[in-house]
């Protein structure tokens, strides 16, 4: 008998034409005819559109000086927005109260940066104290009235402040109510069931237009005379209101995925139904919907642009009425560009966030 | 262990589970149909039958996970209705495993036992904590406490679902076919950790068509047929010696 005895073949490098850069053109950009003519119309596109994009906001713009004989280059005139600055970000608000508004926003952004950053400790206490204590805060520092503060009437408020003041209120109340309201839709009682479904359906079926119309217009005309409600509240709520309808659909299909065996397991174990919701259902249930949350976020913030149709003077409206001044005229496209790229960094950012999230709850579980 | 040595274990006369005249309808469907049954402590029954004969929906009756619309189920002395408090009092008494396993995804192995003795019996976390790796470590399986259940097999997510459910102390143990979604290999493990069960003592309904597994402990085996219950006798005579043309029928078709 003859035994055969091979010695193992060493490894062979790949071919030079299906690795590295060569292998990846050919493979991503050149597998084919209509591929590689995409390729071609993509680059020709980029290199009409970026350069010239770039050379007008960058390299040729100008960056310094306080009047618009500053702008005497072909590019940008970032001079007009840096010189309206203070009026985009703050609106009407009296120069001498904006560090209440710094203020006020450096700490939610501390507070949020604790909560968002996995290493930081004591992070129930700081929760609670966010949802607690700092809105009294904030309430006090914009509005003031107390401890020395001049009260700032909210019809001074504007700019990318009121922006974000609508924003974060909007998201922050709009998820809760969202959540009772799938719960409450989902209920097996009637009176929760029916309330849940009438106030969803009543809210997505009118344009948020036509809700923020009705809360400045119509409804101070049926309230008694003596009832003064503030305008921005009543913004606020139209959009509180409007966007937990769409929320609670939302959370809803996040609820409706969740199999019948977890709440079977739930209850077999003797756990309450709101014990259930809140450590078994909703747990799941809302990391599934995250990508739908977070659009709806990014929806809300870009939808607070709305309130220029009821006279309050968001960071679009400030910014288009900054076009109006004479000594300023024909550099409205500088405005829209530094209005775009807040917006967009702030929903991109957000965008970025929800897919680290959902990767760091990812617990290994295929669904 | 044997047969016979699992079968000579002590059994009271206590009765831990019974039901009287039990009828349920799934709408039109009548699919529990008069069934009278009494457990006594320390009782290991098994319930075979043909698939949707009524058997799983039986013993889910038992924790009220399906309500029944007439009889009594009376469970530990307590009676099952529609008031909360009673059905609460049952569910804590009685431990159920399911064939899903239906473990917490988001929670790990540790958490996931618990859970219950935290937010329902009001231990202190470092006594459920105690107590979850006590019933890990008898389901050998305590080295996997951290980790989440998408992270095991089969076998060892549905020992670790016995072992959540007995962290709530038990008297009852209800499984609905514990070991039909596992794979082959991976029934032996989950078995063995309910034959140790059985022989401490613990009372018992189990579903399941692992007939080597009834012969080792049971000490009843209820056969059911479109929502009644045809037979029933002690192991060895229900196997050898069937007596319905059903039982014959269905036992020449998994055996």
């Amino acid at each position: 008998m003859t035994v055969h005895i091979t010695t193992p073949t060493p490894d062979q490098p790949a071919p030079a034409s299906s690795v590295g850069v060569v292998g990846w053109l050919r493979k991503n950009l050149f597998s084919s005819i209509p591929n590689a003519i995409f390729t071609i119309i993509g680059i020709l596109l980029i290199y009409k559109l970026v350069p010239p994009a770039l050379n007008w906001a960058f390299i040729t713009a100008d960056w310094t000086g306080t009047t618009r004989e500053a702008c005497t280059s072909d590019g940008a005139c970032w001079v007009f927005v840096g010189v309206r600055i203070n009026q985009f970000l703050f609106g009407f608000y009296p120069a001498s109260e904006y560090w209440r508004v710094v203020a006020s926003f450096s700490l939610v952004g501390v507070l949020v940066a604790w909560l968002l950053i996995e290493q930081t400790p004591k992070k129930g206490l700081v929760a609670a104290f966010t949802v607690f204590c700092y809105p009294i805060i904030a309430y006090f520092l914009f509005y003031g009235g107390a401890f020395g503060l001049p009260v700032v009437e909210t019809h001074k408020w504007g700019g990318l402040m009121l922006t974000l003041i609508l924003a974060t209120i909007g998201m922050f109340c709009a998820l809760p109510i969202g959540i009772i309201l799938a719960l409450g839709r989902r209920s097996s009682m009637p009176i929760a069931k029916s309330i849940s479904v009438i106030f969803i359906e009543f809210w997505r079926g009118v344009p948020l237009i036509t809700v923020l119309f009705m809360s400045s217009v119509m409804l101070p005309i049926f309230m008694p005379e003596t009832w003064h409600f503030d305008k921005l509240l009543r913004a606020l709520i139209g959009i509180v209101f409007f966007q937990s309808a769409y929320m609670a659909e939302v959370v809803r299909g996040g609820l409706q995925a969740i199999p019948r065996g977890q709440y079977e397991a739930a209850e077999a174990l003797g756990l309450s139904y709101w014990k259930t919701m809140t450590f078994i259902i909703l747990p799941q249930a809302l990391k599934l919907v995250i990508p739908g949350i977070v659009n709806t976020f990014i929806a809300l913030f870009k939808d607070t642009t709305l309130v220029l149709i009821i006279g309050l003077f968001d960071l679009l409206a400030v910014v288009q009425a900054a076009f109006a001044d004479p000594e300023w005229l024909g550099y409205s496209v500088e405005g829209y560009v530094f209005v775009a790229s807040v917006y967009w960094v702030s929903c991109f950012s957000m965008s970025r966030y929800s897919q680290h999230l959902e990767k760091k709850l990812h617990t290994g579980h295929a669904r | 262990m044997t047969a016979e040595a699992a079968t000579q274990q002590t059994t009271s006369d206590e009765v831990m589970v019974e039901l009287r005249d039990v009828n349920k309808w799934y709408g039109d469907f009548h699919v529990l149909k008069n069934i009278n049954l009494k457990v006594t402590k320390g009782e290991r029954i098994i319930i075979c039958g043909p698939s949707g004969c009524g058997k799983s929906t039986l013993i889910r009756c038992m924790n009220r996970l399906e309500e029944h619309q007439q009889g009594d189920i009376i469970v530990s002395g307590i009676t099952l209705d529609d008031d909360l408090k009673r059905i609460d009092r049952v569910r804590r008494d009685i431990g159920m495993v399911f064939q899903q396993f239906n473990l917490f995804p988001h929670l790990t192995v540790m958490e996931n036992c618990c859970l219950a003795p935290i937010w329902v019996q009001k231990k202190p976390r470092k006594e459920a904590e105690a107590i979850a790796m006590k019933y890990l470590e008898r389901v050998q399986i305590a080295d996997q406490a951290k980790k989440f259940p998408g992270q095991l097999s089969g076998g060892q997510q549905q020992r670790v679902a016995i072992a959540r459910s007995l962290c709530m102390n038990p008297s009852i143990m209800l499984f609905d076919e514990p070991t039909s979604a596992l794979d082959p290999e991976m029934i032996k493990e989950v078995l063995d950790v309910m034959v140790d069960l059985a022989h401490e003592g613990m009372t018992m309904l189990c579903v399941t068509h692992e007939m080597g597994f009834a012969k080792t402990v049971a000490n009843r085996v209820l056969f059911m047929d479109a929502g009644e219950i045809i037979e029933e006798n002690e192991p060895n005579e229900f196997f050898d010696n069937p007596q319905s043309d059903r039982t014959k029928l269905f036992l020449s078709q998994i055996l």
